[in-house]
């Protein structure tokens, strides 16, 4: 009988470790998920920016400005995201910022593909958008994160040149947000 | 800051800050006056010429990367002998009013036909986007079109 006893306490006794530390795995789970969220809101400051919106449109006209116009001399995305046949990006766009023109470059200036329209999106649209890998490029994670961190043409960004503003976050805030949005589990939601 | 390149197929060497615009390397150091400057802001046209086959606004285009470019102005679009198709157009059509936008216009519809041998209004809208202040468009479009014929 005695044993029977110790048996059940035993039982008893695991069963309630368990779900302690059930719990604790769920509790951590979830304060990661709402990390990761709070960094996604930072990176969206960024991502909606002109910035970085301004060549994501979802349509085939790049925007231009603070107050994202539509791109004058009504220039179009054409079949390489890289302008019209006689009409490129790079009739105007260098590699660097032109101090003489005041017009922007940085090296592969072109428009995002139309997989990777962001205007018109929510929050969540562009979360679910920048994670699918049919829509991004075929970038896994950590490339994600590469081309958030380290891609020239987003660099650019906080280099915008002379009357544009600056996205809210600076570069190493905005990597930094990047990188525990990833580490924490890329939530968009 | 030393930069090679090609101008109408002539070896050239210029000594020039690196964001010197390259069109005024060509007007200025050159002395090649036919490429014009108009908005000095890439939004004019006037100043385009060809850099490895695109057009391109000289006005934006800093001197250091035109290393090793083959580079077309509006005096290389000719030949001593023969008239290209669309300046050839362009008198038959009586285009040029004050003409100070054309050698531009020229050098963009030259690269269009190059793409696009037969444009049609859509496209040539789409790809001219040169500005002409005296508003010869109507007899462009038709030059355009009768270049296409000529070539």
């Amino acid at each position: 009988m005695k044993k029977i006893y110790s048996i059940a306490f035993l039982v008893i006794v695991s069963i309630i470790l368990i779900s302690i530390s059930s719990f604790q795995i769920q509790n951590e789970s979830s304060l990661k998920k709402e990390k990761s969220l709070a960094s996604f809101k930072q990176m969206l400051t960024v991502i909606k920016h002109p910035r970085c919106m301004n060549c994501h449109p979802s349509d085939d006209s790049p925007r231009q400005g603070d107050d994202r116009h539509v791109h004058l001399f009504n220039v179009q995305r054409g079949n390489d995201n890289e302008g019209l046949a006689a009409m490129r990006c790079n009739a105007c766009h260098q590699k660097t910022n032109n101090p003489y023109s005041n017009v922007p470059g940085a090296p592969k200036w072109h428009l995002a593909p139309i997989g990777m329209a962001w205007q018109g999106l929510t929050d969540e649209q562009i979360g679910e958008s920048i994670l699918n890998e049919k829509t991004n490029g075929g970038k896994n994670l950590e490339e994600l994160v590469h081309h958030m961190t380290e891609d020239t043409l987003v660099l650019w960004a906080w280099n915008p040149g002379k009357g544009r503003a600056l996205p809210p976050l600076n570069q190493a805030q905005f990597a930094k947000a990047v990188k525990d949005w990833a580490e924490n589990g890329a939530v968009v939601k | 800051m030393k930069i090679d390149f090609t101008v109408n197929g002539n070896p050239q060497t210029v000594d020039v800050p690196e964001n010197m615009p390259l069109l005024w390397v060509i007007r200025d150091v050159l002395d090649m006056k036919g490429t014009k400057f108009g908005c000095g802001q890439a939004a004019c046209g006037s100043c385009t010429i060809h850099i490895d086959g695109d057009a391109v606004r000289s006005c934006s285009f800093a001197a250091q990367y035109a290393q090793n470019k083959h580079i077309t102005t509006i005096e290389g679009l000719s030949t001593a002998e023969k008239l290209h198709p669309v300046q050839q157009a362009w008198i038959e059509e009586i285009v040029p009013q004050c003409g100070y936008c054309q050698p531009g216009f020229m050098m963009s519809v030259a690269n269009l036909l190059d793409k696009i041998p037969n444009p049609t209004d859509e496209e040539i809208d789409d790809y001219i986007t040169n500005i002409c202040r005296c508003g010869t468009y109507y007899r462009m479009r038709k030059a355009i079109h009768r270049a296409v014929q000529l070539k």
